[in-house]
């Protein structure tokens, strides 16, 4: 029920602001790949982003915000989460990522249940988290649904894109799914494509091994305009996931996890297929993950591959808010002899343009070029440093709050001790 | 996800059998026995420091770990022992020069809270050694027992973390999950041959959710908090039974459980106490009064800046993640200020890890509770933030005497790292464990490679 009422809500969308402001004297990342540029203006209206650079002219009558001394970034795109599925992760009933019970599989759409309210939400727009690619974890099928792509906006219209991509698992955790090995995997993934194929035509079979909203689900995929995300982490299993599109020459293929994705980056590149990656995997944490290093991501865009930051399986809920830390780790990697990072510029745009143009969104979100959606941030300092702190945030050009729970029970404590009546009265 | 994996071993466990206490009756004859004398070192530590050369580690900036910083300082070390810190003088003769111009040393990163070794990796089910969770009290375990040397983990904490020892701790599905040891990060081929020489050993309690829900699951003892409440009161009066025997010189049947609370209560045993939220924590700290112990560290104290004041006054330290939240109930009221709050409060302040990925980046995990800190008006100096990464967390294991701060005729477990330590795009660049190079960025050879990763693909990879 609660999903209902949740639906019901979304469907009420908040106008995006007339106003005109232009953010002065900052430094300003476009996001795009591009270095930043000192003393520069920020000019959005109507929501979107009319220009952003340095010589930007400011319309007659444009609010003005001053960001000297300050940097002035698109909003952060968090390449691969759960947000909006999960209030807290142990606590089931607030638990939307994955129905282990249900009967249905690819069919389920994620879009409906994001939950603008989880907390995580208002904690990683504070945070200048503003975008995110949201994608359904499997229960008991290696397919697990159709994703969205969400803003964390302080109303009750987070859905950017609904059925952005459908999810589905390869390597370890597919095999398992699918019965307990990779032939098994392969044997479930062709034959359920098979049957989206066949239904495209109006053709379902008595003996049918999906559901046939699950088929219907699959029609897009298997023709190509719905993305497949994929999660395989070990070489071999990438190489399995490229080799699919012999099969189904349609698939329009998306990498997610990808550790070992640097021992066949020119094989990644060839086959024109992004990545969601893991950005500091080092640990042979599974025997798909072996030659695990944090060298990873540098070393595919080394070789043509098109790789943005992505969180699977790293508390991806609720922790979208350590993208800026992972980007700046990679800049690190450049001081490290015989380690592949990232130019800070190009480590930037794994976190906006990037993970937006995989999601097929970079003409709306993901950077300052004109006619994007105006999600704008600024920061005290470097945005990627650790010390750095958000100061405003614009979503949709809408001055968003950054207050959530997190900074009220920190100022409800900034003296623990009581006063003249319990904490509970101090708010 | 860090919730499930330190409670896998639930899923294998077996029927509670809290141990019980051995009360035998005494005859006549064993009245009269001397005091039973049992070997309390049954698995010493081997650890022997690698060879060093005196080093001269020139034109640095030093956090020294408590407290204080040098600019343009030269560090000394020489047979493995610190020599000390100067700013300016003539270089002294004898010492192998280490221009570490640009650079920063500070002591040697320790982690009070970590599981590698007992969950190593790869994570897989043969591996879940951390969590005895076949009984709510179970201290009779010794996690060095679990400790597989062969962990990949302890190179990635070397290399890219600079952590020079850590504390390894049983899991939190028990109430008492036994003892914890604290090593060297130096590989050896058995845990004897990693653990600190003289480190006190820790008792591993939980509170909260964890043990009830494992062994409430199963409709055992505990299912609620008071359930855990009582189980661990009830413990501790056996444990004092038990000890008031030992003191009195009576010879007892030997009960490792109840050796190891004995020891908790005679203080040579410290009391590493998983406690998340802030009520909870107060009633420990009754109970820890009510049976005469106390509490060295809670960890994972996610609320304890809401009685900090309270932390302080009992002397009690905080280890505390900077910004993990919201993963279960008792997380939920996590806020990244955690840190600094204690800090400012005056109450004992740790930065740890209970993560083999976190523990590669503990000093970034201090870096951004320092900036939450200073963004809400508490200032602390970088110098000071280090005290919460090496000597706050040396001292709340027993060996600050002997590590954590850059003091004279202290071990020589340095890391020089190749910017400002507290920046993201900073990295180690040197690490000397009792004054001997354990890992240096700029040789291959010097990077450690586990068992385990020999022959697979990335052996020996920068990682």
């Amino acid at each position: 029920m609660k999903r209902f009422l949740l639906g019901c809500a979304a469907l009420i969308a908040l106008p995006a602001s007339a106003q005109t402001i232009a953010i002065t004297g900052g430094k300003v990342v476009i996001g795009d790949g591009s270095a930043p540029v000192e003393n520069g203006t920020v000019v959005i209206t109507n929501g979107l982003v009319v220009a952003a650079g340095a010589g930007v002219a400011i319309p007659a009558g444009a609010e003005r915000v001053d960001a000297s001394g300050k940097w002035v970034t698109p909003g952060i795109v968090a390449g691969f989460t759960r947000m909006g599925l999960v209030g807290v992760d142990a606590v089931d009933p607030s638990n939307d990522s994955e129905a282990r019970n249900s009967p249905f599989n690819a069919s389920l759409d994620m879009a409906p249940a994001i939950n603008p309210d989880v907390a995580a939400m208002a904690v990683n727009r504070a945070a200048g988290v503003t975008r995110a690619i949201v994608s359904p974890d499997a229960g008991n099928a290696i397919f697990a649904g159709q994703g969205a792509v969400i803003d964390t906006g302080s109303d009750l219209n987070p859905v950017t894109k609904a059925k952005a991509f459908q999810f589905v698992e390869f390597g370890e955790t597919g095999a398992r799914l699918a019965g307990g090995s990779r032939p098994a995997l392969i044997a479930a993934f062709k034959t359920a494509l098979g049957e989206a194929s066949e239904a495209a035509k109006g053709i379902f079979r008595d003996d049918a091994m999906l559901k046939r909203a699950d088929a219907l689900a699959l029609v897009p995929v298997v023709n190509g305009t719905m993305k497949l995300f994929v999660h395989a982490e070990s070489a071999p299993d990438i190489l399995m996931v490229l080799a699919l599109k012999k099969d189904f020459p349609m698939l329009s293929l998306v990498l997610v996890g990808a550790t070992e994705g640097w021992r066949v980056g020119p094989q990644i590149a060839a086959a024109k297929v992004g990545v969601l990656a893991s950005a500091l995997n080092d640990l042979p944490d599974s025997f798909e993950q072996l030659a695990a290093t944090q060298s990873n991501i540098g070393r595919m865009k080394k070789a043509g591959v098109e790789v943005a930051i992505g969180m699977i399986n790293d508390n991806e809920a609720r922790q979208a808010q350590l993208s800026m830390q992972y980007a700046g780790n990679l800049v690190a990697l450049n001081k490290v002899p015989g380690a592949t990072g990232l130019s800070w510029d190009q480590a930037f745009a794994t976190i906006s343009s990037v993970p937006a143009d995989i999601a097929g969104l970079g003409g709306e979100i993901g950077s300052l070029r004109a006619g994007r959606k105006a999600d704008v941030v600024i920061w005290d300092g470097d945005p990627l440093e650790l010390t750095s702190g958000v100061q405003a945030v614009w979503i949709d050009g809408v001055k968003q709050s950054l207050v959530s729970r997190q900074t009220r029970l920190r100022d409800r404590y900034a003296n623990p001790t009581e006063g003249a009546l319990p904490n509970a009265y101090d708010r | 996800m860090q919730l499930t994996k330190f409670l896998i071993g639930t899923a294998v466990a077996l029927a509670t059998v809290t141990s019980p206490v051995a009360a035998k009756k005494k005859d006549k004859d064993e009245a009269s026995a001397p005091k039973s004398k049992f070997n309390k070192d049954p698995y010493p530590s081997t650890y022997q420091p690698y060879a060093s050369v005196p080093t001269a580690v020139t034109n640095v900036i030093v956090y020294d770990g408590e407290g204080a910083k040098f600019q343009n300082a030269t560090v000394y070390f020489r047979d493995g022992k610190v020599e000390g810190i100067e700013t300016g003088g003539a270089l002294k003769d004898g010492y192998t020069v280490i221009d570490g111009t640009g650079k920063w040393v500070t002591p040697g990163i320790i982690d009070i809270h970590s599981h590698l070794g007992d969950y190593p990796s790869p994570g897989v089910d043969a591996h879940s050694d951390g969590n005895e969770a076949t009984g709510a009290v179970r201290p009779e375990v010794w996690a060095e027992h679990s400790v597989w040397p062969q962990d990949p983990g302890f190179s990635r904490a070397l290399a890219n973390g600079g952590v020079t020892a850590l504390q390894i701790l049983p899991g939190s599905a028990n109430l008492f999950g036994g003892r914890s040891v604290t090593i060297k990060n130096v590989y050896a081929r058995n845990v004897q041959g990693m653990k600190f020489p003289g480190a006190p050993y820790g008792l591993k309690m939980a509170c909260g959710e964890n043990p009830k829900r494992v062994y409430g699951s199963k409709g055992q003892m505990p299912q609620t908090r008071m359930g855990n409440m009582a189980v661990n009161r009830q413990t501790w009066a056996r444990a004092a039974e038990y000890k008031r025997k030992l003191d009195k010189g009576d010879t007892v049947t030997r009960d490792l459980a109840m050796e190891t609370l004995a020891g908790v209560l005679s203080g040579e045993i410290l009391v590493h106490n998983h406690c998340y939220r802030a009520d909870e924590m107060s009633l420990v700290i009754d109970m820890a009064k009510e049976f005469g112990y106390k509490v060295s560290t809670f960890h994972h104290a996610v609320e304890s800046y809401k009685i900090a004041d309270l932390l302080a006054k009992e002397g009690i330290c905080s280890a505390m993640w900077a910004d993990w939240w919201g993963f279960k109930m008792e997380s939920y009221d996590a806020i990244n200020e955690n840190i600094p709050m204690v800090f400012k409060a005056n109450a004992c302040t740790i930065v740890h890890s209970d993560d083999a990925n976190g523990i590669q980046r503990l000093n970034q995990e201090a870096a951004k509770a320092a900036g939450d800190g200073r963004r809400m008006g508490i200032e602390v100096p970088d110098e000071v933030v280090w005290t919460w990464l090496s000597y706050n967390p040396a001292k709340a294991l027993g060996i600050g005497d002997k590590t954590g701060s850059l003091k004279p005729g202290k071990m020589a477990d340095i890391v020089l790292w190749n910017g400002n330590p507290l920046s993201v795009y900073t990295r180690p660049d040197k690490v000397w464990i009792d004054g001997a190079l354990m890992y240096d960025a700029a040789n291959p050879k010097m990077r450690p490679v586990a068992d385990f990763e020999l022959g697979q693909p990335g052996e020996g990879d920068v990682k």
